[in-house]
């Protein structure tokens, strides 16, 4: 009791506030805290409730909602289809990203900042804005409802990101190394892919990870142009739930959520940088 | 004979010419990516923007921004989306700043520890989260059950499918987006600052409101500035916890197309959209000198 009285009456700011006078504080963050984590983590247990309404926590455990999915021909094609996507977004955009970012960030051109707007605008304009306007030129050009249409989008969304990741990772980067390697005879390109690439890798690396979740996780563009065979799982959640609340849903969602943290995991393991 | 002073000149010359030309090969680099948005999403917006100045019969006319001004549907469109759009942006505001102030001044390991609460909900998926809340608020969910079984009501609530659900959702998915900058600009303000206003004689209140809040302003106007653009065009929350109650600009552009097969209406409406986001963006800048930052890259 009187560590607690004691730890409560410590003061924790240069304008002497104890922690008493702050529990009002600790509280409402506590509050912000639970409102933020709680909606994502809540899906996992209640996916394995047998419950149409996914009580929580839930009266009866089952893996319905999974055998639902597994089940079902339409989600697992959806499923590959956004993998697919997916992953070719991710090495389309990184490849052309990390390039455009060199490219970028080494030029002294003035106007060179034009392009980097023009190259990071597909950020700033709204997803529906380029959602119909891709749809109404793809009608045009017989690229809708295609997988290489819904990639070439996609990887449109995602350059902006992996140009901004590589480029703030050549910033924290001593260009000096790669001049070294130059002046002893080492060409550009090689002195880029052996003594620069290897050092901003955590930045690609990056960059790709939010390539692929970019695509991985866009709805509306899905919505207009990624109909029929290449219907992506987006898609398919988002008009499935404008209907009726699916609980199969849940069990999908706790799929993406183990997939995300995944990768987010490995590419925390593989892009350590080297004095860490 | 050329005099050495005449060599060396022309020596510079070439070496100018070679600098440039390598600079002309740095600015290629770019070209995939240019071709790509170019092509891919600058063409189609731009071709967009010329429909939305064509009638039926595909002349020259200003009828379907004229239908904007005029018809009082679109006008409830406008109010509902920047009604939503400043609220969700309000609510924000309110539950990030104390977050961020508490998170600001933890010693950096804790502080650490805790953003990973801020950046699972930042990485899961949009859809996910929707999902998750359109379970948790329905009438048979989790919230009215728990509400219901502990007494604080009676009948279950309409908590989805309304402008609560809506704003609850949205305010959901935007709020890491106002801490990240709010947390980023609170950790550069010095300790010093708020150390000294305590020594030279000013209450713990008197500190924040005159030392503090006004050092982390910038932050704050980064993260609301973030939040109500992405909030004006938001599209996939709005549909699925608004139940077609709170219909927003994106979701009217969308029926548009594929209902009415209008694209002058709707063409009309995204460049009306993308004004006001293009508005901000760079009334922003200016305010936050985002320029001086982007030049010195």
């Amino acid at each position: 009791m009187i560590g607690i009285k004691k730890w409560l009456a410590t003061p924790v700011t240069d304008t002497q506030i104890t922690r008493k006078g702050r529990l009002w504080l600790y509280a409402l963050v506590t509050l912000i805290i639970i409102f933020l984590v709680l909606p994502s983590l809540i899906v996992i247990p209640m996916s394995f409730s047998e419950s149409q309404y996914l009580e929580f926590p839930p009266k009866q455990w089952s893996t319905l909602w999974y055998e639902r999915y597994f089940d079902s021909p339409l989600w697992l094609a959806a499923t590959s289809t956004s993998l697919k996507a997916a992953l070719l977004t991710t090495l389309f955009a990184t490849p052309a990203g990390v390039l455009a970012a060199y490219g970028l960030f080494t030029c002294t051109f003035g106007w060179r900042r034009y392009i980097f707007l023009l190259l990071i605008a597909p950020m700033m304009i709204p997803v529906i804005l380029i959602g119909i306007a891709v749809f109404y030129m793809f009608v045009k050009v017989n690229l809708v409802n295609t997988l290489l249409g819904l990639v070439l989008a996609h990887t449109v969304l995602a350059l902006p990101l992996v140009i901004i990741v590589t480029i703030a990772g050549l910033k924290n980067f001593d260009m000096n190394q790669e001049r070294v390697a130059r002046s002893l005879g080492a060409s550009r390109i090689i002195a880029f892919l052996t003594v620069t690439l290897p050092q901003i890798r955590f930045s690609v690396i990056s960059g790709a990870l939010l390539a692929f979740l970019t695509s991985f996780d866009e709805v509306i563009i899905a919505l207009f142009i990624a109909g029929s065979d290449n219907a992506t799982i987006t898609r398919i959640m988002f008009l499935a739930l404008r209907d009726q609340i699916d609980p199969t849903i849940a069990s999908i969602s706790t799929i993406i959520i183990i997939l995300t943290i995944t990768l987010l995991t490995i590419s925390q393991l593989f892009g350590k940088k080297p004095d860490e | 004979m050329m005099t050495t002073h005449q060599l060396a000149d022309a020596n510079a010359g070439l070496l100018a010419r070679a600098a440039q030309r390598e600079q002309w090969a740095l600015l290629g680099l770019t070209m995939p990516a240019f071709v790509l948005v170019f092509l891919v999403m600058l063409l189609p917006v731009l071709w967009l923007f010329g429909l939305s100045f064509l009638n039926d019969e595909g002349q020259f006319s200003l009828e379907n921004y004229q239908r904007l001004v005029e018809s009082k549907s679109y006008a409830r469109i406008f109010r509902t989306t920047f009604e939503v759009s400043i609220l969700t942006t309000l609510i924000c505001a309110l539950l990030g700043y104390p977050l961020a102030y508490l998170f600001s001044q933890l010693p950096s390991k804790k502080a650490n520890l805790l953003m990973i609460a801020v950046l699972l909900p930042f990485w899961t998926s949009l859809l996910v989260r929707t999902y998750a809340w359109l379970v948790l608020l329905q009438r048979r969910g989790v919230i009215n059950d728990w509400g219901m079984s502990l007494g604080f009501w009676e009948e279950p609530l309409k908590l989805v499918h309304n402008l609560s659900g809506t704003l609850i959702g949205m305010v959901h998915i935007m709020l890491p987006l106002m801490i990240l900058p709010l947390y980023g600009g609170m950790k550069t303000i010095s300790a010093d600052y708020t150390r000294a206003a305590a020594n030279l004689g000013a209450g713990p209140v008197r500190v924040f409101t005159t030392v503090f809040l006004p050092l982390s302003l910038p932050g704050l106007l980064a993260g609301a500035m973030i939040v109500f653009v992405l909030c004006l065009g938001f599209f996939v929350t709005p549909s699925l916890l608004g139940g077609g109650r709170v219909i927003m600009l994106s979701m009217r552009i969308q029926t548009d197309i594929e209902l009415f097969y209008n694209w002058g209406a709707a063409s009309a409406l995204g460049v009306v959209l993308l004004i006001f986001t293009l508005l901000i963006f760079y009334l922003s800048m200016r305010f936050l000198r985002m320029k001086q930052w982007m030049e010195s890259n």
